[in-house]
């Protein structure tokens, strides 16, 4: 098709272009996710405009409207940045581990310990100590805690060959329970009556937005985040040897790297931005520990994960997008009488689709600059 | 739980243990096929709640619990279906596939069946076994329904046809080396395609068994994880059809366990019960997994075991 045009447009341009060969190289190379990725949504959201028109909708509106909740005013962007925060550190939850092989699924076991862990080291300190003091000690415990509950997952993976993607399932379950009773019991506030909560942080307490935006520090904790994962992954020997360890376990063995100490190392580095998510849930948006912490943004942050290839850089957009479809949803649902659930079967359509074109990989010659010398 | 004391708690565990274990027998035992032939689907999830959506909506429609469950299992096998073909491609991930297709299938369920969460749909029968004894609590711990015993006996059923039949055989030798099925002429992607059908086909049985039987309503809140949850069933189950129901039982009486405490006053740390099938199944995995060689019973071709 048009792939075979290109392919054969090629030799004669980078023969022209002697000296520009490095740089087309180095594009094409970047360019294959990039082309793939936007290519899969757009597919995706074709099919998904095929399901509107069988209801009987149009999916021009409902794109127009899609776009005008997500990210059509400066209103509707903060909205979608606000959804996207959280999503960005629950989403590195799952890249991390990723880089050496690992599946884990249970983020939202520690969104959810790190959130109550947060709140908990709060209450001897509120009005006794500056919020300047105070919401340091809380991420530090929500990424102790978090760090802790992923991490335990890595070891049991490591020393007890446990499969860690049910191992993590199962503690997420597990961390559920723990929530429900400690704001049921220790630490419920007796003034939450019909949401159990834990005392409320004083409005001084609380993390606020950042400065000209209506969108709290999570984001840009999520951000910083983001780029710290970047760089640990390909600028450290660290990451260098996890990479390798991903690889080839076998390999990263014979080469005396420490493949333990790596898969625990990284569990728990995960784990602890998932329970600095639950900090800022707890710290920026509830204002107290309670049951809206297991809202799902450790499962919305594995398909985050998968779509941004486990690239923590590629997470921010990703995050942002998704936030945005969610952001939309109850525009759509008031203006188009569709059901809040529209926009989630777009996310849905959109998670299939974007993993069905990872076949395409490798396909294209256009992307693979070894093969142009071939067809030189 | 007057008149029976402190007997009222293994009796409601027992009682619980049947209602609570039923989706988790067919959804494991779902799996357990797909898994057997080397694949697995994670999205099952998804499958169970568009198939409580299903039987309930064809329920309310055709005024039969049983033409709502023969509906969802058709939903349910075009679920593994599409999770089946999307998988054949090379470099698709399969466990990534079954999330997305989770949230695709929740997505799907909530968005069609808004219009069924208000009229009320007949429910599935039950066999009242507790006639002989007249505590109304036996008798309603011994009213035991209709797809707990199919589900037995399809458990039953499936160990002896993976053992005993020539499909049991394909499945398993797919299922373990995708080069000994190609070389006895097999298809293993075409294996895998039917096993992911019938194994989504399964779950979607036991979604209609929340939305008919019990709870007994449709709701987006109608599943508390009970697909997710079969996938370690089966692990922890080795594999095992028998050993699935066993597991499922298991579960399901240790999730009991709370509600039946509460129910003669026993309210301290109530909400750590909750978390005690996760435990049981955490702590069992933990004991009977090695660090130095894969689970025993397990299809050598399943990517989550390697």
């Amino acid at each position: 098709m048009t792939i075979e045009a290109n392919t054969s447009a090629l030799p004669p341009l980078s023969a022209q272009t002697g000296n520009l060969r490095p740089m087309l190289e180095w594009l094409a190379r970047r360019a294959e996710p990039l082309v793939i990725s936007l290519g899969a949504i757009l597919a995706g959201l074709a099919l998904f405009s095929v399901v509107i028109v069988v209801i009987g909708k149009s999916p021009a509106d409902l794109f127009k409207l899609m776009y005008t909740g997500g990210f059509g005013s400066w209103f509707s962007i903060q909205n979608s940045l606000s959804r996207a925060a959280p999503l960005l550190l629950t989403a590195l939850c799952v890249a991390l581990p990723a880089r050496l092989g690992l599946v884990i699924i249970g983020g939202e076991g520690a969104v959810v310990l790190g959130g109550v862990a947060a709140a908990a080291i709060a209450l001897p300190f509120i009005g006794s100590a500056p919020p300047i003091i105070v919401l340091p000690l809380m991420a530090l415990a929500g990424m102790l805690m978090g760090g802790l509950w992923i991490g335990a997952v890595g070891m049991l993976r490591h020393y007890r060959g446990v499969n860690e993607t049910i191992a993590s399932l199962l503690m997420a379950y597990i961390a559920i329970a723990l929530m429900n009773h400690f704001i049921e019991g220790p630490l419920r506030d007796p003034a939450s009556l019909n949401k159990p909560s834990t005392a409320p942080l004083p409005a001084e307490y609380m993390l606020g937005n950042i400065p000209g935006m209506d969108v709290n520090w999570g984001l840009a904790i999520g951000v910083v985040a983001c780029i710290i994962s970047f760089i640990l992954i390909e600028a450290t020997s660290f990451g260098f040897a996890a990479r390798i360890a991903g690889g080839n376990v076998r390999a990263a063995q014979i080469q005396g790297l420490p493949v333990g100490r790596l898969i625990v190392g990284f569990a728990a580095i995960a784990g602890s931005f998932a329970g600095l998510a639950g900090m800022v849930e707890v710290a920026a948006v509830q204002g107290s520990a309670n049951a809206s912490l297991a809202a799902g943004y450790g499962y919305t942050g594995i398909l985050v994960a998968f779509l941004a290839r486990h690239n923590p850089l590629a997470i921010i957009p990703v995050a942002i997008l998704l936030g945005g479809i969610d952001a939309s949803g109850g525009l759509i649902q008031r203006r188009m009488d569709l059901p809040d659930a529209t926009v989630l079967v777009l996310q849905g359509t959109l998670f299939v689709v974007i993993l069905l074109c990872e076949t395409f990989y490798g396909r294209f010659k256009i992307f693979n600059p070894d093969l142009w010398k071939r067809t030189a | 739980m007057e008149g029976i004391g402190i007997w009222g708690v293994p009796l409601a565990i027992f009682a619980g243990a049947i209602r609570v274990s039923t989706p988790f027998i067919f959804v494991s035992l779902g799996e357990s096929i797909t898994e057997r032939s080397g694949r697995i689907n994670l999205g099952l999830e998804g499958t169970l709640v568009f198939g409580a959506m299903t039987a309930y909506a064809i329920a309310v429609m055709s005024g039969s619990p049983w033409l709502g469950v023969l509906a969802a299992m058709a939903t349910g096998a075009i679920f593994g279906l599409i999770h089946g073909f999307i998988c054949k491609f090379p470099k698709v991930n399969d466990i990534a596939i079954g999330i997305a297709m989770m949230q695709f299938g929740l997505g799907l369920a909530f968005f069609l069946g808004k219009p069924f969460i208000q009229p009320v749909a007949p429910r599935l029968p039950s066999i009242p076994l507790g006639g002989w004894s007249d505590i109304p609590q036996v008798q309603s711990a011994l009213n035991i329904n209709v797809l707990f015993v199919i589900g037995g006996l399809l458990a039953v059923a499936l160990w002896w046809a993976f053992k005993n039949t020539r499909l049991g055989l394909i499945l398993r030798v797919v299922g373990d080396s995708s080069d000994a099925a190609r070389a006895m002429g097999l298809n293993p992607d075409t294996v895998r395609l039917f096993a992911t059908a019938v194994g989504g086909s399964l779950a979607a049985v036991g979604g209609a068994y929340l939305s008919l039987y019990y709870p007994g309503s449709w709701n987006e809140g109608i599943s508390s994880g009970q697909g997710l949850m079969a996938v370690a069933l089966v692990i922890f189950a080795r594999w095992n059809p028998i050993g699935c129901f066993l597991a499922a039982l298991l579960f399901g009486g240790a999730g009991a366990l709370g509600p039946a405490l509460q129910s003669v006053g026993v309210t301290q740390g109530y909400y750590l019960f909750y978390a005690a099938p996760y435990v049981l199944t955490l702590a069992i995995l933990v004991a009977t997994s090695s660090p130095s060689r894969s689970l025993a019973g397990a299809p050598g071709a399943l990517s989550i075991t390697k």
